[in-house]
């Protein structure tokens, strides 16, 4: 009867009809090797920078098309988001690690700033005037702080099923339960930013996705400057216009390292981020981490 | 159509409200260049909120206006501007707060009244908290996007009796933060009042 079951999986062979079976049939399905997935532990990963030793890796990890993934970081910390092949967007959301109604806020880190396109030196800015993060490097340059994250209308009206156990999820819904799994709700997802796909703004105000070609692999390289909980979604950008849902591999490494020290030119390159590089201290005052 | 309420909402302080599916809310610059932050969430469903980001990338437009559609982080309609007699508003510029009026004009700016301190007080009255405010609207504001990507809020457009309407294609709920700012061009230097009309369909 049972060697029929229709939901397992292709290969992995034996019969599953009493529970020492099952154990080994379950056992058996262990060392495969996809693509997209963590390495556990991720000090076992290979092809790192040259200046990373593999013992300071925290976290690495590929998600394929409608993959996500959450991790919290310390405080020091960079991390890597790679654009293996060229196609990746990768929705990002950061949360203050120790106080989590602490986020990312887009309209107060492209205004205090000035600028709609962060690139290398801009920071992440939370709602309470801190740096949650600063870009060390950026070989893109193609990156988007106006669309934010598609939802499921977006993708069942672009791929008729958006929901996340289709065939094409969506970021938002994603992202929703990357923090639920760290006891956070709904309405604790504020809006995202998205990397290696650019948005432009023309002066009447019209978006249009920009048409500079992408290179890969593409990088960029983010410093923890508090404790983080990072989630992100690798799904195709809200203003993709192909139907068909589409994004290469996107690789995300992480390894421990030294926040900003007080006297690195990356604190003074705007008073504006001078201040917020003074709040941030602030908060750590009396703090360990 | 039947007028609910009718407020003059002082300079500085906040509105709160809700407007049934199919009616409207008129809001109107009394003084002239005076911004006007807001929030929408569904009424009965706080989590489902006005998402800038979702309305932009839908209109492929950072500017509202007469036509705009303002939507919801789940992608639903929530408002529709259908009458504007200022021509654009704006979506990117966020809300002023202490925090981040400390980054922009130094700290001792930290205990100006802001536009975050109307909307967690107002929100308080609703249940609603911190991790409810998102990027909001800015009615009457002005922020231009220059082809390098600089940003920034800049001398306004309106003037006095110049005014929006928004009808309700959803009950929502109507978070306003009447700006307080007098650090930056958003209110002319001089915050003013704002008339608030809320009618049904």
């Amino acid at each position: 009867m049972v060697a029929d079951t229709p939901n397992r999986p292709s290969g992995s062979g034996g019969s599953t009809a009493t529970t020492s079976a099952a154990r080994n049939h379950a056992r058996a399905q262990a060392n495969t090797v996809v693509r997209g997935m963590p390495t556990v532990p991720a000090t076992a990963a290979t092809d790192l920078p040259a200046d990373v030793p593999a013992h300071d890796v925290l976290w690495d990890e590929v998600l394929e098309a409608g993959e996500y993934a959450a991790h919290v970081l310390p405080r020091g910390s960079v991390l890597r988001l790679a654009d293996l092949e060229g196609d990746a967007c990768a929705h990002l959301a950061l949360h203050h690690a120790d106080l989590p109604s602490e986020r990312l806020n887009l309209a107060d880190t492209t205004k205090v700033q000035w600028q709609m396109y962060p690139t290398t030196g801009a920071v992440l800015l939370s709602d309470r005037g801190r740096v949650l993060a600063v870009i060390l490097g950026d070989s893109s340059g193609r990156h988007d702080t106006i669309c934010s994250a598609p939802n499921q209308a977006d993708h069942d009206a672009k791929y008729g099923d958006g929901r996340v156990e289709g065939a094409a999820p969506n970021a938002r819904d994603r992202l929703i339960v990357a923090l639920s799994k760290f006891g956070l709700e709904r309405r604790d997802l504020p809006p995202t930013i998205s990397f290696f796909k650019g948005v432009r703004v023309d002066a009447d105000g019209t978006l249009r996705v920009d048409d500079v070609p992408a290179v890969a692999p593409a990088f960029v390289e983010l410093r923890a400057e508090l404790a983080l909980l990072v989630s992100v979604a690798n799904v195709p950008h809200v203003l993709d216009t192909r139907s068909t849902y589409t994004c290469s591999p996107l690789r995300i490494t992480a390894w421990r390292g030294e926040a900003t020290a007080p006297d690195d030119p990356l604190r003074s390159q705007t008073p504006e981020i001078e201040r917020a590089y003074l709040n941030t201290d602030d908060w750590l005052l009396g703090r360990s981490s | 159509m039947t007028t609910l309420t009718d407020d003059v909402v002082a300079a500085r302080s906040p509105w709160s409200g809700v407007i049934p599916a199919g009616g409207t809310i008129t809001i109107t610059d009394l003084g002239g260049n005076q911004a006007v932050d807001c929030l929408l969430f569904d009424a009965y469903d706080h989590a489902e909120r006005y998402c800038a980001h979702t309305t932009m990338a839908a209109q492929r437009n950072i500017f509202l206006t007469t036509g705009s559609v303002l939507r919801s982080n789940e992608g639903r309609e929530m408002l529709e501007i259908v009458d504007d007699t200022c021509g654009r508003h704006d979506t990117i510029g966020g809300a002023c707060s202490q925090e981040s009026n400390t980054l922009r004009y130094g700290h001792h700016t930290k205990h100006q009244h802001a536009c975050v301190e109307n909307f967690l007080y107002e929100g308080s009255k609703w249940g609603l908290g911190k991790r409810d405010l998102v990027s909001n609207i800015n009615w009457f504001m002005n922020v231009p996007v220059e082809p390098d990507g600089t940003m920034g809020i800049v001398d306004g457009i309106s003037a006095p009796g110049l005014r929006l309407t928004g009808r309700a294609l959803r009950d929502v709920l109507v978070l306003i933060s009447n700006c307080p700012q007098m650090n930056n061009p958003c209110n002319a230097f001089n915050p003013t009042p704002i008339g608030v009309v809320v009618t049904d369909s």
